[in-house]
């Protein structure tokens, strides 16, 4: 059987190669953005070019209270729904650190709405005994570095949150997936300096939906981060302290 | 600025020394396809490649294609790129319905034959001068299958290779000429005239499927080195190519990708020119001048004693209504050339005077090197482009390398 999969945040570059990917399997798809009209593009375009059934509707992350209407609404267009896929995130920028409204801003989208939107569709799934949740973390969320360590925590809390729902879900047949993708050559890292071995979003995407069919729980995208986070994760604190990262 | 799609213009169309290109690589969704009319509109940065997996299944086919379906949707308007079937179904531009363009002032219009029209004529084979095209509508062609019919003619030289391009038995939808641009004397301008069309459904034996798949993509992984390519090896390969191909008289059978996209097949095939690389020259002359005109273009090639490794010859009908759009009735002849030493540009110049001295003009969307002059004396229509150009672009907001080395934005 197909899957029918919610993909909230749909519009970035790796939710719209998540969903093309998807699509490609013969996937049906709900498309979730605060961007109507590029929902309005990808799905159109989505759906001449693989024929695959595509909804789509307006989801604001930061936006909680709205959150369980929004869901009974997917429901309400998908019956089936099999999987979601949580693509949305904010970056900020430096000014994150110091000034806290724009670090709430990235807390308020990267978690608090994660979690939110995410309470709803673990009791969904729960409910039905099947289904599966990925949620896109970061290799940010690894450890806390100077230049952008507010996102990192978000991140990181995310990647906590996912670990924890996983350990809920096991016993109800829920798969729970945790990726952590490296730098993606996507509008949000665009131009940023610094950067090294860069991902394309199709890739991304197609080893997001290849990781349903594989057994680990953390993926890092592309694989190697696994180790370049792991070496980045022993450096002694009284070092990293001094570091420049 | 300027829009930069898929960067396949051979010279500086889509560049911007120090300027800021907009990269349209990821505008490229599909908005709406009519199955039963044929009628597409996509994002601009959407490429041919792209489009064809959709269409071709449903019986769909582009009016009028490249030599790459490595190419936008927008770039195909912005050069209003033309096919091996000019002289029956003119350029890509004559079956664009619509186009959305985003002008200087951040305002989309509409532009269409019917809305807007002067604007629409300027942006159709407008290098992307006028603003940035945002979408595209095309109306495109039935096919029967997806494969085409073929038939070559081989010409002993370039007398008989011209009277065959012109002869309406060989003629087909799609007709066009190789040229074996190392012969010489006698032999000079020999060469292989191939005309085919879309197979219809009763010309295919029964057990060929309706649909095709895509041969595997081989890949040139670096630069050849400089003498990879030299006289004696072109020689060599177009003497082989010339009695193999020649040779194939009879009709045969190919897929359109490889009858269409024969280069699309090596990813990186400009890799084989080297580090230093190459120009592709392509003109037209009008049709009273072209016999004297190309030969005299052949002619000058092979006492240059420079090797082209691929030349091609083809015809075109009358001049579209593009404004700055390169065809006109006459033969248009294409030559790549790689870079050894500066004489080549002196060659080249020599070709420019050519070009000019019968009526002829040189294709933008391939050129690198053209003088200002030379271009002003090719484009006579230039003066009523820029009027139009000034009109929704009085800054000159949109230039490109090739703008700035034409002067085109100044004065007439």
């Amino acid at each position: 059987m197909s899957h029918s999969v919610l993909i909230l945040g749909a519009t970035s570059a790796i939710a719209r190669a998540t969903a093309v990917a998807f699509a490609k399997g013969g996937a049906a798809l709900f498309l979730a953005s605060r961007d109507e009209e590029e929902l309005q593009r990808i799905a159109a375009d989505i759906r001449l070019r693989y024929g695959v059934v595509v909804n789509h509707g307006l989801f604001d992350a930061e936006a909680t209270d709205t959150h369980v209407s929004f869901f009974n609404s997917v429901v309400a267009a998908m019956p089936n729904l099999s999987g979601v896929v949580l693509a949305f995130g904010y970056l900020g920028d430096q000014q994150a650190a110091r000034d806290f409204k724009v670090g709430a801003k990235v807390i308020a989208c990267n978690f608090t709405g994660a979690a939110s939107i995410l309470s709803h569709c673990a009791n969904h799934f729960e409910t039905l005994q099947s289904g599966f949740i990925i949620g896109i973390s970061s290799v940010a969320g690894d450890r806390g570095r100077q230049s952008n360590y507010v996102y990192g925590a978000a991140k990181g809390a995310l990647s906590l949150y996912l670990q924890g729902l996983r350990n809920r879900l096991y016993k109800s047949g829920v798969r729970v997936i945790t990726i952590k993708p490296g730098f993606v050559d996507t509008a949000m890292t665009y131009g940023l300096p610094g950067l090294f071995l860069v991902a394309s979003p199709q890739s991304i995407g197609e080893r997001i939906v290849a990781a349903l069919g594989k057994s680990a729980d953390v993926v890092y995208l592309p694989w190697f981060w696994r180790y370049i986070m792991l070496i980045i994760k022993n450096i002694p604190e009284f070092i990293f302290k001094r570091m420049k990262l | 600025m300027i829009a930069h799609g898929q960067g396949r213009s051979y010279g500086d169309a889509a560049l911007n020394e120090n300027r800021h290109v907009l990269l349209t690589e990821r505008v490229n969704r599909l908005l709406e396809f009519d199955a039963a009319d044929g009628i597409l509109r996509a994002e601009a940065g959407t490429t041919l490649a792209e489009i064809l997996p959709v269409i071709v299944p449903k019986g769909w086919f582009f009016p009028v294609t490249p030599g790459t379906k490595f190419v936008s949707l927008g770039g195909c308007v912005a050069a209003d790129v033309h096919g091996k079937n000019h002289h029956h179904e003119g350029s890509f531009g004559d079956h664009v319905l619509a186009i959305e363009l985003i002008l200087a002032d951040g305002s989309r219009v509409a532009c269409s034959p019917s809305e807007r029209k002067e604007l629409f004529w300027a942006t159709v084979g407008g290098m992307g001068l006028t603003g940035i095209i945002g979408e595209v509508t095309i109306k495109l062609i039935p096919i029967q299958s997806a494969y085409m019919i073929v038939r070559n003619h081989s010409a002993d030289s370039f007398e008989q290779l011209y009277q065959l391009l012109q002869s309406p038995s060989n003629d087909d939808r799609y007709t066009v000429a190789w040229i074996d641009s190392m012969a010489s004397g006698a032999q000079l301008g020999r060469g292989i005239a191939m005309s085919g069309h879309h197979a219809a459904m009763e010309e295919l034996p029964a057990n060929f499927h309706r649909s095709i798949k895509s041969g595997r993509r081989h890949s040139i992984p670096f630069d050849f080195p400089a003498w990879g390519l030299n006289s004696l090896s072109i020689s060599a390969f177009n003497s082989r190519y010339y009695k193999k191909e020649g040779g194939r008289r009879y009709l045969f059978l190919s897929g359109y990708d490889s009858y269409f996209y024969p280069l699309d097949a090596i990813a990186n095939w400009n890799r084989m020119y080297g580090k230093r690389g190459f120009v592709q020259y392509q003109c037209v002359i009008p049709d009273a001048s072209s016999f004297e005109g190309i030969r005299k273009l052949l002619e000058a090639l092979a006492d240059s004693r420079r090797p082209s490794f691929l030349a091609v010859l083809k015809r075109l009908g009358p001049q579209g209504s593009g404004l700055m759009s390169f065809p006109m009735a006459g033969y248009t002849l294409a030559l790549d050339l790689p870079i050894r030493d500066k004489g080549l540009f002196a060659l080249l110049n020599k070709l420019d005077e050519i070009v000019l001295q019968h009526g002829g003009r040189v294709y933008l969307a391939k050129d690198a090197r053209l003088s200002p002059e030379s271009f002003r004396a090719m484009y006579p229509s230039y003066a009523e482009w820029l009027k139009i150009k000034n009109a929704v672009d009085p800054q000159n907001r949109f230039s490109s390398s090739l703008s700035r080395r034409l002067r085109i934005g100044e004065s007439a």
